[in-house]
Parts: structure tokens; sequence; C-alpha cells
């Protein structure tokens, strides 16, 4: 059995660890890349979403690299991700593909279809082994988390460009061996001083803007242009509302983004009062709470014909009418090009720069700044999470 | 529900898009029975789908954008708008995100809008929870729980005797007005699959029904089956749909092509719709399997020409023509 799984930003790093703590065979399908793209859009159903498009690429250029096993998240609804693995396997079967398909579907479609799926991950491990291989893994990638939350905030006040994508390169090569908690543990202390000696100008006064949308589309740079390297580089300090542990958790706390899912859809309530699946709810719930925080903007990224993110782009107007905060929705699929995404980037800076200026020299209260107000202490050097032990 | 206390012979509008063409007899039976007067809004024009779309979000599907057109027409007639949350219509299912969204889309597309209407509909939680909701609902109207149970029960006998109607071969539209339906010809047998607001909006579906009957086909549409064999069909899915109305598109097509009941299937579906852009590969692998059954994707837009449909419609009867001789 050699398993495989599609790309999705950090996710490789996350899943080879936690397969080679069961002891399962693997591949990693290539980096998703423009071939990916095409050979995936050549079988794809046209009006589907683009990470489908995406992920049936990967799977391709893993079987050819000699997978026999694909693992999928499944779902119970109402957002298509939920139905993906049955298309993948319609697709791919009448492409010719020969392939074992294992779809994790949640525990709530049901626990023991859920822990029969885990058995198979882990051979001739107890429940209690896994639990226990998953919970370490899982630490482990919350750290992952936690660096880039840190270099999407600091990015910015890099006094020499490229510097904090560099340490953050290293910090994750120093996350990848720990194998242990005690090495975890090490190995993300080393990792931070990476990040943390990467020379900063705090006086900078950065623009701050929130990155919300679909999660493919967030977490996998090559889909969204890099577009938070992109901004890091042009001095805008960041924060995104979907991080890779976070998706993946089951619980509703959201330990990176320190903010549970109640909060959010209480934020969200005079806008959107239902959740409507994918990140239609929390994307304008985060974008209420970034206008209260003061942020200078929002950046709104979804695939074409998302469901529940055009719903979030329907409503996001009101929000920034109420919060007089700007926002600028991009929506993704395969033709879009980068030079015109850079171009309206660079525009909507302009424009929250002139507004920022505006409102300084009329004296409107922007409360921008490290002002957090949300329980979790996230000042630069003191960056510290509660961990799960 | 935004602090709405309409009195009694207020005027409530529907929309005569999205779930009316599903659930109107239930809808105008309830509301009448609660004391309100219901105004329907006028069919759709092309006026309404270009309020409609210079409103909606480019990346919205054609029915919402419509569904948006006569939210306009109806704003200035009524003194509140009608649009229901149906999250859910049976255990474990949901309805596409956008019904699960609605009346937030429809405050954030107008501020002027009326007040808005927007009782809950969500058959995933228990019988006990169906009925606060609907309580909570009736109070706009009347403090008398049994008037709302017996508004309640009669909306839910219009909506049976709706139901008998279409499974004796009548369209929604047949069914609310109470057209006659034309006798069947006999000769050739097109099964229509889609969403009733794409396939029963004569605007929409550019008539397509209208068209079909005109050239001596007989047609038969998802709504004329009934719902258990719908469900049984959509079963021999390996996955669960856990779209309710999806399932029953794919239900009505499978049944088609199992029990080659009918010469082809035109599948009608709105382009970006999201449910749709997945089935689709689901009813043409199934119809690729054993004999083949003819099956003919057609993809509206807004800037669908008719012109263009019909070529391609006729070139289907043609070719369904041509098998039934052949074979």
């Amino acid at each position: 059995v050699k398993v495989t799984f599609p790309h999705m930003g950090k996710l490789d790093l996350v899943l080879s660890d936690l397969l080679d703590r069961s002891g399962v065979e693997y591949v990693i399908p290539p980096k998703t890349s423009a071939k990916t793209m095409q050979l995936g859009l050549r079988r794809s159903p046209e009006f589907a979403c683009l990470p489908l498009k995406v992920t049936i690429g990967n799977f391709m250029e893993a079987i050819e690299n000699g997978a026999d096993t694909l693992l999928m998240a499944g779902g119970v609804g109402p957002c298509r991700f939920g139905y993906y693995a049955e298309i993948q396997k319609c697709v791919l079967r009448e492409a010719g593909y020969k392939f074992d398909m294992i779809v994790v579907e949640p525990p709530a479609a049901g626990w023991r279809q859920f822990i029969d799926t885990l058995r198979k991950l882990a051979p001739g491990k107890s429940i209690y082994q896994i639990y226990k291989l998953i919970n370490v893994s899982f630490g482990k990638a919350r750290i992952l988390d936690e660096l880039e939350k840190y270099v999407l905030k600091y990015r910015a006040y890099e006094v020499s460009q490229g510097e904090m994508t560099k340490a953050f390169k290293q910090a994750l090569e120093v996350m990848k061996p720990a194998k242990t908690e005690e090495e975890i543990a090490e190995a993300r202390n080393r990792a931070f001083t990476l990040l943390k000696s990467v020379e900063k100008d705090m006086s900078r006064e950065c623009l701050k803007v929130g990155i919300i949308g679909e999660f493919f589309i967030l977490l996998e740079p090559f889909v969204n242009l890099d577009v938070e390297e992109y901004l890091g580089g042009m001095g805008v300090s960041l924060e995104r509302s979907v991080y890779l542990t976070d998706w993946i958790s089951p619980s509703s706390k959201n330990i990176i983004m320190g903010i549970t899912d109640a909060e959010i859809a209480e934020a969200a309530k005079p806008y959107l009062n239902h959740f409507v699946g994918g990140e239609g709810l929390p994307s304008v719930g985060h974008t209420v709470i970034y206008a209260k925080e003061g942020f200078d903007g929002v950046l709104h990224l979804f695939p074409f014909t998302c469901m529940p993110d055009t719903i979030a782009k329907s409503i996001l107007p009101s929000i920034s009418r109420d919060f007089d905060m700007p926002f600028l929705s991009l929506v993704i699929d395969e033709q879009t090009g980068r030079a015109g995404t850079l171009t309206r980037l660079e525009a909507f800076i302009d424009l929250l720069e002139s507004k920022r200026k505006y409102k300084r020299k009329h004296k409107i209260a922007n409360k921008c700044g490290d002002t957090d107000g949300r329980g979790h202490n996230d000042r630069e050097g003191t960056t510290e999470f509660v961990l799960s032990r | 529900m935004m602090g709405v206390h309409a009195t009694v012979g207020a005027t409530v509008g529907i929309p005569q898009a999205l779930l009316y063409y599903k659930y109107f007899p239930l809808w105008e039976t309830f509301l009448t029975g609660l004391g309100a007067e219901i105004v329907v809004s006028h069919s759709t024009t092309k006026r309404m789908i270009n309020t409609g779309t210079a409103i909606a979000e480019n990346e919205l599907c054609l029915p919402v954008k419509v569904f948006y057109g006569h939210l306009s027409d109806l704003k200035d007639k009524v003194d509140a708008l009608f649009v229901p949350r149906v999250i859910s219509v049976e255990k474990q299912s949901y309805t596409c995100p956008k019904f699960l969204a609605l009346p937030d889309l429809a405050r954030a597309s107008d501020s002027k809008l009326p007040p808005v209407l927007d009782p809950i509909f969500n058959s995933r939680l228990g019988t006990r929870d169906f009925y606060s909701a609907l309580f909570d609902f009736g109070k706009n109207f009347t403090d008398k729980k049994t008037r709302v149970l017996k508004a309640w029960y009669s909306a839910v006998g219009a909506q049976r005797a709706f139901q008998g109607r279409m499974e004796k071969g009548a369209t929604p539209v047949e069914a609310i007005g109470g057209i006659l339906v034309p006798p069947a010809k006999g000769e050739l047998r097109i099964g229509i699959a889609g969403h009733p607001y794409n396939v029963y909006d004569p605007y929409i579906s550019l008539n397509l029904i209208k068209k079909l009957r005109d050239w001596g086909v007989d047609i038969v549409t998802t709504e004329m089956i009934p719902p258990r064999t719908l469900e049984r069909e959509a079963e021999r899915l390996p996955k669960r749909l856990f779209w309710s109305f999806e399932k029953e598109v794919v239900g009505s097509a499978f049944h088609w092509i199992r029990t080659r009941s009918v010469d082809g299937i035109v599948y009608v579906l709105s382009f970006a719709c999201g449910p749709d852009s997945l089935i689709q590969v689901l009813l043409e692998a199934e119809a690729k399997k054993r004999d083949g059954m003819p099956l003919m994707a057609l993809v509206i837009d807004e800037h669908s020409g008719e012109a263009g449909m019909i070529t391609r419609i006729e070139a289907f009867i043609d070719m369904l023509r041509w098998r039934r001789m052949s074979s």
C-alpha cells in the first residue's frame, strides 16, 4: 500500500509526519504546479470549483509516481467539498486510473466509520495508540501554524526584504525531524529563535490587513499566487482567518486563531444568521471582528463558483459600509493571472494608505496597532500559545 | 425576526422564484390561514432579470439573480416579504447553501426592502423544535397557537394535493394555476431533469417545456415522480447526497435511465450552480452505462439566447427520432 494525498499548503508536512508515525508507506505528489493544474483541468467538470480540479491533478501525478491508495477527506455538506471524494473517484476511474481510496469522513457522519478508517491508516495499532500519535503529531502541526502566524504578522517589518521568508523555510526544516515531545519542544524554541533573529524595524507604520476566504485558496500558495508574501513585501502586516490545524481539528476552539466558532458566529449574526457551509460564516464573522479591531482593510479570496464565499461576498459590502473599512474580493480560477491580480492588490494598498492618511488628518479614531483584544498575548517577542499536551 | 408585527390583513409578498415552484401551495395556505393577504410577484420578465443582475454579485447563479428581481418587483407593493430560511427538508440533509442564507442575502441586496419574514424550516431538528419555530413565526400574526396549528395542517393538506396533481403529470405551474395538462401524443418522450426554478420559470428555461410540447414531444419532469421512487433510485449512489433537491434530480434521471421510460433526458442547469457542477458528473457516468441513454446538458445563464437553444434542442430531438427508427 502506498498512500497519497492532495497538496494544501503545509498539509504534506503534517500528513507525512502522521503517516511516518503510524508506519504507513506514502508518496507525496509533486508540488502543485502549472502542469498539475493542466492535468486536473482536462478531467474535471467544467463548473466545479478550483480546489477539486487542482486536487484531481495532484492525484493524477501521485498515481503516476507509484501511489495506489488515495487519502481524502469527506464531509456532510452543505459545501461541495463533502462530495469531492466521490467525484474524484468517478473522474479518475473514467480516465482509466487504478487505485483504492480511503475517505476520512468526519465523526459527525458516524463514529464507527471514523474509527474504522483510522484503523486502516494505522494497521496493528490500538485506538489509544492512534489517539496518542495523532495528539503528538497535531501538537507539532500547531507549531507550524504558530510560526506561520508570526511570519504573516512581522514580515512587513523586516529590514532587508526576503529575510523572513528565508528564516521561515529554515524554521520548517528545523521542525521536520522532531519526533518525541521533547524534541518538538526544543525544535520549537530553535525555530522561533530563527524567526525572531530576523532584523525588524518596528517603528514602521505598517498597514494591517485581514485575509479571509475559502480555506484551500488561502492555504495553497500556488493557487493564491502567494499574495501573502507579496503583501508582506509591500509592507502590509497580515492576519489570516484560517489555519490548517484549526481547520482539521474537530474542536470549535480554534487555538491558533484564538477565537471560538461561537464568537465568530456571534460577530456575524447581524449580517449572516446561519452557517452556510465552507467558510461562508467565518468569512463574514472575521470581517466584522477585523473591522472592530480597527484593521485597515480585508482581502477576500475564494474560488470561482464557491457557494459559501459567494454568499459572503454578497454580504461584505454591508459590513464595509457600516464600519467604513474597505475590502477587496478576488475570485480565483484557472484563468487568474498573476500580473492582473498584483495590480489590483497594489491599487488596494494605495487606497488603504490614502484612507489612513485622510483619517489621521481629520483625526478620525483608528485603533490600529497592537490592540488585539482577543485575550491571547501576541506581542513581538512573547508569542505564547497554549499547546496541547 | 427583525421585529415585524404584521396585523391581520397585512399584505405579504411571495417572490415567484426559487422555492416558489416547490412550496407555494404550502406557504400560501399557511399565510392565508394566519390572516395575511398574499401578493405574488409578476412572472419573470426581461426587466426583472436586468434589475436582479445589476443588484447581485457577479458570481451568483441566475436563479438567485432572478429572485432579486422579484424582490424589487414586490418591494413597493407589500407590507412584508416572505423569504423563509429553508435549511433542511428531511433528516441528515441540507438544501443549497444559498437557501440557508436567503433572508440575509435578501436584506443585504437592498436596504429599502420592507421587513423580511424569515421563518426557519429545519427538519434536522426534532419535531418539538420544528413546531416551536412555527409558533415563533405565527406570533407575527396571532397569539393563538391553535390558529397557527390549524393553518399549518391545512397548508400541509394543500401541499399534498399539489404533490398529487404533479404526480399525475402536471407541472408545478399547471398544478398551481389549475391549467389542464395537454394529452400525451405517445410519440417521443423526454425527461427533463433539473431544479424546478430553472425548469418551470418560462423566462429562465426559455420556455423549454412549451417548445418541446409544440414539437410533439411528451415531457416528464422530476416533480412528476413520487418522492419515494426518487429516494430509492438515489440510494444507488455510492455515497448519499446531502442536498435534498439535488438528490431528487439524480433520482429522477437514474429512474428514467434504469426503466428506460424516456427516449432521452434534457438536464437543465444554471451556470455557476455549485451542486449541479458535481451531479452532472454522476448523471453522465450513469447515462453511459449499459446501452446508454441520450443525455443533453443545457447550461443556462443570463446571456442565453433562444436561437442557440432551439438549434440544440432540435438536433437532440432529431437524433432521438433516428435512434428510435433504427432500433
